[in-house]
């Protein structure tokens, strides 16, 4: 009965499901406070902040960008796996009107973000609207979105100086990297928008019962394109600051397999891939697990054929942990009686 | 007791879970050929038992008998080894493969490792026969109703083995004459010598096909009781451990009724929709409740449907204060003050993951937009108002919804509703599944409604419920509206004959 107790205490915890991606972190850190005290130097140069943890939140912002979307879509239910291919077409159109067609940045910095985003209106229409499956309509996107960034950029690889444009992933403000503002930013506004406004309640709501939602008034199609819509920006953000960052529009790499870890962000963080309650900080938070994961392994000097397998193995650490059924599994597995475990 | 023997004896039977005497040494005894009623409030300690028996959970305390032989059944598989099968509420069959699939899914006869078809088909036909059943068992099972889909679990259960059959609330989404059916099939199981234990909530139909009536409440057990020698009275007594005051609910109608000359709220006129319900009228007076009968099917769910904005209409118009009004979504009619308490709770009512304040603002938050997100603290006083008015038992507002029980779910739905200060509130069947006392004030809750001049629409299987609270009763048959009573001429007989008549 004791167990019992300590789990109801567990599960009233504020902080929810995010204990364990926390857990994990705290692991990670403490792991590397003894193997590599080196990733916890910080210092200032020319009033910039510098060091591993910094780099691991910076390496990490196209992630939590894609993330933030990608947890109001799961929240709803749904699934966007066109958010790598989606990031590649923003890229792809501002860098291509900036180059060839000498238009000026920020006009096409607005451009590209339009087109991505209404990659994402298109999304939304087949989701919500025609009721295509979110993993089928999404897979089309995945697909046609990296045909267009190509298909603009004529096929071609393109390169860049632009100290502008390239301000938006190596530049600083208020002394940190500028992609880790721009995270803030998207972060603290989507948090309002959500947690200040109904449209949180609404998109757990549709989430977790999308008929119950639509006969208690609930605009459930609104809901479902607006997310879409919202991820697809992300999405567009994420694709600026990758070009920025290698200074190349390279349209077919570009943001390629980003929506898996995006996913898994998600995932880490605690909102369930069946739709309902979601966690933003929790979508940061799984993001920042995987880059130091990431980094940890590589500064550690593991061969890079190796890391993909110890990436998958903590995934599935922190997914198992994270699942009441496990956990109470194998609590089971200590007891006498196996069916009391799973009252 | 001297002319059978008990085919299965339970002795001094306990169970506990932590913090909760489920059973506390009840006895139980089923005769063959015989159908006991199981009876009891939720939380009882029906389901407990019927999970002892078919090994779900094991005993803490006490024995089982099966024909005499000692038995410690250590799964449903086992225990439908030994005889015992259970068919629950919800259809455990699958529905996309074929009726014969289904009876024999699991144990397929096989003829050199390759399904024998033939077999199998003519297997299905004998055990369907069994129950006086003819169907087509190459069909798709979901071919088929949800009453003939249950009678086919049935067949599947006797076919496996045919000593005990338990019917765990067999009949709650079953129309009456469906429930008629059923009812056939267990008399004849009863007929070849079964013994049947039979699960409900409803009363009329304890009273219909019981011989035997054991009441549980609280764990303990009540008594054993020959049907004939029971009225509902002394049942419902019994298994609240009070006296029913009927008599109140019956003097709070009085008082509703007194008018009959009341204001229109909205009027109805060729309201209809094709393949679901024939255009009809329809009058609703400020503060009155207007019953809605019929079959399941007749299209009373289509009518509340049409009304809510969730269906749309092809002809027709609704006026509401003599203006016309259209109302093409949920949205549209919450803003003209209608509300809508689904039949379904768990896919049309509740948001499980939410809380139960979130469950209960959750309209109102919505006919307000996204924008102006209700302030915490109103959102809890509104939660704290509901659940202190319904009488909503739950630790706290905070608490998943899924996690309290149907009755508490059932009235955080009219919560939910209350909440928008409705103007017509549309109740499908509110006290489907949930147990006696819930039902008693649910119905009270209804009548206090109308007083206050919320009008409603009532819909419900059970009659008694609807004679009981309707000053009104419009009555459907296959998607027909075929007329209406008023006032003294409602009783439960007028009502089944006006459905049968217009059968005719």
């Amino acid at each position: 009965m004791k167990i019992r107790e300590r789990r109801r205490l567990l599960d009233r915890n504020v902080l929810g499901n995010q204990v364990w991606s926390l857990l994990a972190f705290a692991i990670l850190l403490v792991f590397n406070a003894f193997f590599t005290p080196i990733m916890f130097n910080l210092e200032i140069k020319d009033g910039h902040l510098f060091g591993s943890l910094i780099d691991i939140l910076n390496r990490a912002a196209p992630v939590m960008l894609m993330g933030i979307g990608m947890t109001l879509v799961i929240a709803t239910g749904g699934i966007d796996i066109s958010v790598g291919s989606v990031s590649a077409v923003s890229g792809s159109f501002t860098t291509v009107l900036l180059v060839v067609y000498g238009v000026p940045l920020g006009f096409s910095i607005v451009v590209g973000l339009a087109v991505a985003t209404f990659l994402g209106l298109w999304n939304g229409f087949l989701v919500a609207n025609i009721g295509v499956q979110p993993i089928v309509a999404t897979l089309i996107m995945w697909v046609l979105a990296r045909g267009i960034a190509t298909l603009f950029a004529n096929g071609q690889t393109i390169l860049f100086e632009n100290p502008r444009y390239e301000y938006i992933a190596n530049g600083f403000l208020f002394g940190l990297p500028f992609p880790i503002t721009i995270v803030a930013a998207v972060f603290i506004l989507t948090q309002i928008l959500t947690r200040r406004t109904a449209l949180g309640l609404f998109i757990e709501s549709a989430g977790c019962n999308p008929v119950a939602s639509r006969y208690s008034g609930v605009n459930v199609r609104m809901i479902k394109q607006t997310v879409y819509v919202f991820t697809a920006f992300c999405a567009g953000i994420a694709g600026l600051i990758n070009t920025a960052n290698i200074k190349v529009a390279d349209v077919t790499r570009s943001g390629d397999g980003l929506e898996l870890d995006a996913i898994l962000a998600v995932v880490i963080g605690g909102t369930s891939l069946d739709g309902g309650k979601f966690s933003l900080a929790g979508t940061i938070i799984g993001a920042i697990v995987m880059q130091t994961l990431t980094t940890t392994i590589l500064t550690n000097g593991v061969p890079v054929e190796v890391t993909r397998v110890i990436k998958a193995l903590v995934v599935v650490f922190i997914v198992l942990i994270q699942s009441e059924t496990f956990r109470v599994k194998i609590r089971g597995l200590f007891r006498r009686n196996p069916h009391e475990a799973s009252i | 007791m001297a002319e059978t023997d008990p085919i299965l004896s339970m002795r001094k039977v306990s169970k506990s879970f932590p913090g909760v005497n489920a059973l506390d040494k009840v006895d139980f005894s089923l005769r063959k050929g015989e159908i006991r009623a199981l009876m009891g409030e939720n939380g009882a300690g029906k389901s407990t038992l019927i999970k002892l028996m078919t090994g779900v959970y094991e005993l803490d305390e006490g024995q089982i008998f099966l024909e005499g032989r000692e038995i410690h059944p250590h799964s449903p598989h086992e225990a439908q080894q030994s005889g015992i099968s259970t068919v629950y509420q919800e259809v455990n069959l699958i529905p996309t493969l074929t009726v014969a699939e289904n009876i024999f899914v699991g144990r397929q006869p096989t003829n050199l490792g390759a399904l024998d078809w033939k077999k199998m088909n003519s297997g299905a036909v004998t055990a369907l026969d069994r129950l006086n059943l003819e169907l087509n068992v190459r069909r798709q099972l979901s071919d088929y109703s949800l009453a003939i889909q249950q009678m086919v679990a049935i067949a599947r259960a006797v076919d496996i083995s045919a000593k005990i059959l338990i019917l765990d609330e067999p009949t709650s989404s079953l129309a009456v004459d469906e429930v008629e059916q059923l009812f056939a099939v267990m008399r004849i199981l009863r007929g070849q010598g079964m013994g049947i234990i039979f699960v409900t909530h409803f009363l009329d139909q304890v009273f219909t096909i019981a011989d035997e009536i054991t009441v549980l409440r609280n764990g303990h057990l009540v008594g054993d009781f020959r049907t004939a020698s029971l009225t509902r009275m002394e049942l419902i007594a019994n298994m609240m451990g009070k006296t029913l005051k009927e008599v109140e609910i019956k003097s709070l109608q009085e008082s509703a009724d007194s008018s009959s000359d009341r204001e229109t709220l909205a009027e109805i006129k060729g309201l209809g929709k094709t393949g679901s319900i024939e255009p009809f009228d329809m009058t609703l007076k400020k503060g009155e409740v207007l019953g809605l009968a019929g079959l399941l099917g007749a299209g009373r769910t289509e009518i509340a449907e049409l009304l809510f904005g969730i269906a749309k209409p092809d002809r027709g118009e609704i006026r509401i204060d003599g203006k016309p009004r259209a109302i093409s979504s949920p949205g549209k009619a919450i803003d003209a003050g209608f509300a809508f308490c689904p039949e379904d709770r768990k896919t049309q009512g509740i948001i499980g993951e939410l809380t139960v304040r979130e469950n209960i603002f959750l309209a109102l938050q919505a006919s307000k937009g996204w924008l102006r997100l209700i302030p915490r603290k109103t959102q809890e006083s509104i939660a704290s108002d509901y659940i202190a008015m319904l009488g909503i038992s739950t630790p706290n507002a905070d608490k998943k919804i899924k996690e309290l029980s149907g009755g508490n779910q059932q009235k955080a739905m009219v919560a939910r509703w209350l909440a928008i200060d409705p103007r017509f509130l549309i109740l499908d069947e509110p006290t489907r599944g949930i147990d006696v006392g819930a039902k008693m004030e649910i119905q009270k809750l209804i009548l206090s409604l109308s007083r206050q001049g919320i009008s409603i629409l009532f819909i419900s299987s059970e009659l008694s419920e609807v004679v009981r609270c309707a000053s009104r009763v419009a009555i459907l048959r296959d998607h027909v509206k075929i007329g209406e009573l008023t006032g003294e001429r409602i009783d439960e007989n007028s009502i089944m004959r006006y459905i049968a008549e217009g059968a005719r």
